[in-house]
């Protein structure tokens, strides 16, 4: 697959700006100055970035209680989603969802979600208006491997086969849900194997690899948009923090933390750049520095902003 | 008697229970290594094993029929859901298959479990993860519907609800874990059904339950300085009912305000007033006062969420609008 270097550079600043949101979010909920929960995407930040460089703002993703990653990479602006951690006016949601709700109709974002696999069938709803327009956009549902064991998840992939919907079912298998272990809680060792009862194809990658990640799900989004159907895409990935800020991870075995640490999504592909001479050194820093002032700003955008009004609790609770 | 938390006391009766009969298993999400994400079973792998503390798969559906198809067979499981919010997507199996199998078999089986859920806002935990949905529960007959307020009712409600024959939904309180308070050490009973006067007083009567009984309390102890003497009753079990606690005490006070922390619409509240009225107007000098959360989702924003949440001040401008 051709892919050009301003989209390589793109993968890697969305990447970046990921990670950096997620450590500038730690620290601040570590300060106490965020509240509520926070379940940070660092280590998969691959999966977000390549599978929405395939998207528009015309295609729609569903999102987790991790939904950091998949809110930037599918456009989100970091000022508004730092703002809405704030629980301020200014936020996405007016302050009202936080961290595990943020939405963006119009950059394609249904929202991320505090109920484990409640996306995936809402994202087949949403390929099913797609269809029905008969635009040719796309949803995509983000899920862990856990929540592959929801009921939800068999129940959309069966109606958005049997339908023929535009979606793509991607599943992130950071090998945890809380501290359960993904042998303890499925037998089966690879997702995507679900596909097969369900008449679709279903494809494992390197999670951690951006190149891997974008040219399958391209493969998936690009069938989707033919009419060719749903697609089941896993990514194998590692969640390099606990399921929270704040969880103490005894359950994690060092030396796979370890193993996996070493195979830094962000690291990896800054040394495949570096190799192919795709960049220079001071190129990646630059990015990196221009990423963190957009972070910087985005903190004191979100800190400046405006509280809403207690008052406000009771709009929007109804369509005028 | 021993100073303990109220998680460390829902957690010692389960332990107990565990102990006098070996037909009680746990079951739920990280209830093993991880001890459940507040610690509610911390250490009980460690002393049960794992077959009698069954981490599950994120299968609420599967994890409550498991539950109902084991009870029917005679094993008593306990069921954890970690958040009260979640119990939504197995509503199937709470409301027609557990409340229902025993009624619609005949009465042939029994299905004795129990649900060991947490509720509650406060933490900026956002609309999907605050809710206080008692009355989802308290409308289905064939469920018992439970809550505490203190880790002494937390310890001897616990132990009652495992004994029980029947489908139990314990509904403990976020922010209530880490109070800790004196709790009778060994086996602690409390019979379901029994309400509990945290407060005599002879003016008016607040019923209350759950987190909104401190709140309650509180708000009594500045009335008091008004000179007005509250009673404030902690129903502790929604289901079965004990009405003439309540009904006792308005025959003496006069007065009723109920205190919930979920919204007032359709909550057990309006319940409770209905009874109030069909059984008790006689005894009113005054029209009863509910004070509960309004018909929103619960906000994310803490300034918002503060709006949302009953508190002391509330509960006392609604009992001094008693007086107006
Ligand atoms: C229906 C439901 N059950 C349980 C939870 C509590 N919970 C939140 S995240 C989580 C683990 C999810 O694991 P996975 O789907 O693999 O995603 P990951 O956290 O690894 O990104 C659980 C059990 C929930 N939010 N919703």
């Amino acid at each position: 697959m051709k892919i050009g270097k301003d989209k390589m550079l793109n993968l890697y600043e969305i990447m970046v700006k990921i990670r950096q949101f997620e450590e500038k979010a730690k620290e601040l909920f570590l300060s106490g100055e965020l509240g509520g929960f926070l379940h940070l995407y660092n280590g998969q930040e691959a999966i977000a970035a390549g599978v929405c460089a395939n998207l528009t703002d015309k295609d729609y993703i569903t999102s987790t209680h991790r939904g950091h990653g998949h809110v930037i990479a599918k456009g989100g602006k970091v000022d508004r989603m730092m703002a809405e951690l704030y629980g301020k006016a200014t936020g996405y949601n007016k302050g009202r969802g936080g961290s595990m709700h943020i939405a963006d109709l119009d950059t394609g974002i249904l929202g991320a979600n505090g109920i484990v696999g409640a996306g995936m069938p809402i994202a087949v709803g949403a390929a099913f208006a797609l269809k029905y327009k008969g635009s040719n956009n796309v949803a995509i549902a983000f899920f862990g491997d856990a929540a592959s064991n929801r009921g939800t998840f068999h129940e959309a992939i069966n109606m958005a086969s049997v339908k023929n919907l535009p979606v793509v079912f991607i599943c992130e298998n950071n090998g945890f849900g809380i501290s359960t272990p993904q042998s303890a809680h499925q037998i089966i060792k690879d997702v995507s194997v679900r596909a097969g009862s369900y008449g679709i194809p279903g494809i494992t990658v390197d999670g951690n690899d951006v190149l891997a990640v974008y040219e399958n799900a391209a493969l998936a989004v690009s069938r989707a948009r033919k009419g060719e159907g749903p697609t089941l895409l896993e990514c194998k990935t590692w969640r390099q923090y606990g399921h929270f800020i704040g969880d103490p991870e005894k359950y994690k075995d060092p030396e796979d933390q370890k193993k996996w640490l070493e195979r830094d999504p962000i690291q990896k592909y800054e040394e495949k750049l570096l190799t192919l001479k795709l960049v220079t050194m001071d190129e990646l820093v630059a990015i990196k520095e221009n990423v963190k002032r957009s972070i910087e700003e985005a903190v004191s955008f979100g800190k400046n902003s405006p509280q809403p009004s207690p008052k406000e609790i009771y709009t929007d609770i109804y369509a005028k | 008697m021993k100073k303990i938390t109220y998680l460390q006391a829902m957690r010692e009766a389960v332990r107990l229970e565990m102990i006098r009969d070996t037909n009680v298993f746990i079951a739920g999400q990280d209830v093993g290594v991880m001890g459940s994400s507040f610690g509610q079973t911390a250490k009980l792998l460690q002393e049960f094993g794992p077959q009698r503390v069954v981490d599950t798969p994120i299968s609420e559906t599967a994890t409550v029929s498991l539950a109902v198809g084991a009870a029917a067979l005679g094993l008593r499981p306990l069921i954890t859901m970690e958040f009260m919010d979640f119990m939504a997507v197995c509503m199937d199996e709470i409301i027609n298959q557990a409340a229902k199998m025993r009624y619609m078999l005949g009465g042939k089986t029994k299905i004795p479990m129990v649900i060991e859920t947490l509720c509650g806002g406060g933490s900026s935990a956002g609309a999907q993860h605050s809710q206080c949905l008692e009355a989802l529960f308290t409308h289905i007959p064939g469920l018992k519907t439970i809550t505490a307020s203190t880790p002494a009712d937390a310890k001897g409600l616990m132990a009652s609800a495992i004994r029980d024959d029947n489908p139990v939904i314990f509904i403990g309180h976020r922010g209530l874990l880490a109070n800790s308070g004196e709790v009778p050490e060994g086996e602690y009973i409390i019979p379901l059904g029994k309400a509990d006067i945290k407060r005599s007083g002879s003016d008016v009567t607040i019923v209350t339950w759950s987190a909104m009984v401190q709140k309650s309390l509180a708000a009594a102890e500045l009335l008091a300085k008004e000179g007005i003497g509250v009673e404030v009753i902690d129903l502790r079990s929604l289901i079965p009912l004990d009405k003439e606690c309540f009904l006792n005490s308005m025959g003496k006070t006069g007065r009723l305000v109920i205190v919930h922390e979920a919204v007032g619409t359709g909550g057990f509240g309006a319940e409770i007033a209905a009874i109030a009225c069909d059984e008790g107007f006689d005894l009113l000098d005054a029209p009863i006062k509910r004070v509960t959360a309004p018909f929103t989702p619960v906000p994310f924003n803490s300034n918002m969420e503060k709006e949302y949440l009953v508190n002391e001040d509330k509960i006392f401008q609604a009992v001094k609008s008693l007086y107006e």
